[in-house]
């Protein structure tokens, strides 16, 4: 391990976000596996997607930050790519599933 | 401190492993293409998560690298699949 000159003021904020981000993660595969059908499937996987990225991209900023002294920005492009692409992608998706329902239907 | 630390880190890895298996499940037994694919984006999420979380605690930036490329193929793998739902569907119905 690297991090054995963090302060409290960094491990106590970053263990925090860590452990929100690992349950949030598994919230979202749990609802994934437990929901019905697919529409409400769609969205527990997004808990996982936002929160768990948004904790550990916080968390590898702020561990980057203090060990190396100096402002740490490099995450903000992970994060700013998954902020545009989780919708795009969902809309997607959701646009394809009403299509072959319906199509399903109509036979 | 870093005990505490360093048990959230592998709390949180353990919990992105348990989140990619479940996913996993939902990929194989999934009805429907479409709940096939949805379960590839939250496994691949997961997994870049969990790279994310072994840059962390070796405290190296080559896994970095690796999640951003990650997130950005598997974005590209899930818009080609959508369109290949809604275009096949469409096409030969």
């Amino acid at each position: 391990m690297t991090e054995l000159s963090l302060p409290g003021w960094v491990a106590v904020p970053a263990a925090l976000l860590l452990i929100v981000a690992g349950l949030a993660a598994v919230i979202g595969a749990w609802g994934l596996v437990r929901m019905p059908d697919f529409f409400s499937r769609m969205h527990p996987p997004t808990m996982g997607t936002t929160l768990g990225c948004g904790g550990v991209l916080l968390t590898s900023m702020l561990i980057g930050a203090v060990l190396q002294r100096r402002l740490v920005v490099h995450e903000l492009l992970i994060a700013l790519f998954i902020v545009l692409s989780t919708p795009v992608a969902a809309m997607l998706l959701t646009r394809a599933a009403t299509a072959r329902i319906q199509a399903r239907r109509k036979q | 401190m870093t005990a505490m630390l360093d048990f959230a880190a592998a709390f949180a890895a353990w919990c992105f492993v348990l989140a990619m298996i479940l996913a996993l499940f939902r990929l194989m037994i999934g009805p429907a293409a479409q709940d096939r694919v949805l379960a590839f984006d939250t496994l691949y999420i997961n997994g870049m998560l969990t790279l994310l979380m072994l840059g962390i605690r070796s405290g190296s930036t080559v896994y970095f690298d690796m999640a951003l490329l990650i997130a950005l193929f598997g974005f590209v793998g899930t818009i080609a699949l959508a369109r290949f739902l809604l275009r096949g569907e469409v096409i030969e119905p």
